[in-house]
């Protein structure tokens, strides 16, 4: 019996993820978003293997190498070299490790305390989902940027105080999402038979609320993950996030600036980095919006 | 209406008191202790520092302390530079206008571009241009654009030489702000050239800041067009024989509207954290400059008062935007 009934979920399962690769794969530009991705996965998984030096060194006797296929550009250094002599390739390499890093530490943290915090607010109702409600419309009110950077201040730079800032500044979005999503669900009749028949408020917050309400909080992570890229590289620029020598892509703009009319391939390319990840994350966000939100479904 | 303005406002007064509450405690978490940084002195002696510290009020208790931050805020009392000395509501309001004026040519611009592009691309879906412009909107809506503003100094200003690296008008020119909005002023001061230079130097910036409000609002535009062309009312209009533009550009668009304009107004938020990106590359002198520059040289007062005047602007915006969107479409008004 306990078998069969394995059986039949692994099944469900299995259609579940078949019928969402159905839709997400029918949008061309989610399939190559995701290829993009995990190409980028890799590229900072084997990042020892694939660059050609390391990050850090500085190679005196190439400084502002411009890239190869100009006047100048040598092969060791195919994309060129920065102000010290730096390989731009090797550090835009090293770069993908800590935006994907960024992206993965900011959304756990904006999720974790976004929906825990949402499930609450939506479960009890009454004095305590105004005060949270009130809370997140105060951190709403301010400019994402503005806040995280003056949080960044109270902290003190760097990359992992930019990283909780930044989370701080999401987590709203999620708390809202799910309180929302909570709301809908709950006078649904399967949660009020699951009180029927006894489940205590933990069991019913979790197990039977929570999952109906993940469509639209994955499509709100994906969207996440790609701003909170784009903000650590802004705080980085602004020299509030990570700190140089950390070849993260923003900081390296934020190295390059003065170079601007001399060098273009410094800046250039850490440019470049940052717009194909985050492009590639939307790209995949859109086809996860038409695969998940069964309202756009059927239009 | 009054009713709805009225419930709107009373919404507001909790997130105005969290905002107080968040700028008042903002100087007390700050690491360090908050007399010797809200004096910015150094080598305080022992009698200063218990003038400062009765001065400040810090030896009350911590609601008493709020309650009188509140009294000040309330008389327009909110503080001092400690760089300038100026009060710092003054330097807010002379450098104001700047980002308001960068900000609005910056919606202007996503708004002349922006809705055009969505109603094309809706009313030709599926074709390659449709597809051109959303993936135009999406690259737009992924740019990093501390990065693109970087590009157009290259291309343009270092490139071309068409445009200014930064700055709100060329040295050449001197005339009193009297609106402090630069277009107005050099249009006013009637010295030849004045105004070009002012044109000019505000194109590179307000197309930086543009970027992502434009391609939210091509996107929006696309998506609410494309639910209104579906409806009943439309298709009685195309039925009835009317030319496709009027369909489109009367029936449909009128209501298409509505979410249009909510994006529109959201976007406020989106334009202040885009300032300072956008003024701190350009060095326009606006407040988003202002705030960043007093974060790094650790004037508390200024990024406290200017942290609260900035929510305070986007909460009365918004306040805006929500009694727009209660006229243009009465069922809000009534839930």
């Amino acid at each position: 019996m306990a078998e069969s009934s394995g059986s039949v979920k692994a099944q469900t399962r299995r259609q579940m993820l078949s019928e969402f690769w159905f839709y997400f794969s029918e949008n061309t530009g989610a399939k190559i978003g995701l290829f993009v991705f995990i190409g980028l996965v890799l590229i900072a998984i084997f990042a020892d293997v694939i660059a050609p030096h390391a990050a850090n060194v500085q190679y005196r006797d190439a400084l502002l190498v411009p890239p190869v296929w100009q006047e100048g550009g040598r092969w060791e250094y195919i994309l060129g070299t920065d102000a010290v002599g730096r390989d731009m390739l090797s550090r835009l390499i090293y770069g993908s490790r800590f935006s994907l890093f960024i992206g993965c530490v900011v959304v756990a943290i904006a999720v974790t305390g976004g929906v825990t915090i949402g499930l609450i607010a939506g479960y009890f109702r009454g004095w305590v989902d105004m005060v949270i409600m009130r809370v997140m419309d105060v951190i709403l009110a301010f400019p994402s940027l503005l806040l995280a950077l003056v949080l960044v201040a109270i902290l003190g730079p760097g990359l992992t105080n930019a990283m909780i800032a930044i989370a701080i500044v999401l987590q709203p979005h999620f708390v809202r999402l799910t309180r929302a999503s909570v709301l809908n669900e709950i006078n649904r009749e399967y949660v009020t038979s699951a009180r029927v028949a006894g489940a205590p408020p933990f069991y019913l917050m979790t197990r039977t609320i929570l999952p109906n309400c993940l469509g639209p909080v994955t499509v709100q992570a994906t969207l996440s993950f790609s701003n909170a890229i784009l903000d650590a590289a802004a705080l980085g620029f602004l020299g509030m996030g990570a700190q140089p020598p950390t070849p993260e892509w923003g900081t390296m703009l934020a190295e390059a600036r003065e170079f601007i009319l001399r060098a273009w391939w410094v800046v250039t390319f850490p440019g470049i980095a940052i717009l194909i990840t985050v492009l590639a994350i939307n790209l995949m966000g859109d086809g996860l919006r038409d695969a998940l939100d069964p309202k756009l479904k059927r239009t | 209406m009054l009713g709805f303005i009225l419930k709107r406002i009373g919404l507001l007064i909790p997130t105005f008191i969290g905002i107080t509450i968040v700028s008042f405690g903002f100087v007390r978490v700050l690491p360090g202790d908050p007399v010797l940084l809200m004096a910015g002195e150094r080598g305080l002696t022992d009698e200063r520092y218990a003038a400062l510290l009765t001065e400040f009020g810090y030896d009350r208790p911590i609601w008493v302390q709020y309650f009188e931050y509140l009294r000040d805020l309330l008389s327009g009392d909110f503080g001092n530079s400690l760089v300038t000395k100026q009060p710092v509501l003054t330097e807010f309001f002379t450098l104001f206008p700047a980002t308001v004026e960068l900000s609005l040519c910056a919606i202007i611009i996503a708004i002349c571009i922006g809705i055009p592009a969505g109603i094309i691309a809706a009313s030709k879906r599926g074709t390659f241009l449709d597809q051109a412009i959303m993936g135009t909107a999406l690259v737009g809506y992924s740019m990093p654009i501390f990065w693109l503003g970087l590009l157009l100094i290259i291309v343009f200003s270092g490139m071309l030489g068409w445009t200014p690296v930064s700055g709100r008008i060329s040295l050449l020119y001197f005339f009193p702000a009297d609106t402090g909005f630069m277009l107005i002023d050099s249009l006013r001061s009637g010295q030849k050239g004045a105004f070009a230079s002012a044109v000019n130097h505000l194109i590179l910036p307000s197309f930086m800041l543009a970027t992502i409000p434009l391609a939210v609002i091509a996107r929006q535009t696309r998506s609410a067009m494309l639910e209104v062309l579906g409806e009943d009312y439309v298709r009685t209009a195309r039925a009835k024989g009317l030319a496709p533009a009027r369909v489109v550009g009367v029936h449909a668009l009128r209501n298409a509207m509505i979410p249009v304009i909510t994006v529109i107004g959201l976007s406020v938020g989106t334009l202040l954290a885009g300032a300072i990106l956008t003024e701190t590359i350009f060095s326009w002198p606006g407040i988003g400059k202002w705030m960043v520059d007093s974060i790094f040289r650790r004037d508390y007062p200024v990024v406290q008062s200017g942290l609260l005047l900035i929510a305070v602007m986007v909460m009365i915006v918004n306040l805006l935007v929500d009694m727009t969107y209660g006229l243009i479409n009465p069922r809000i008004r009534h839930t």
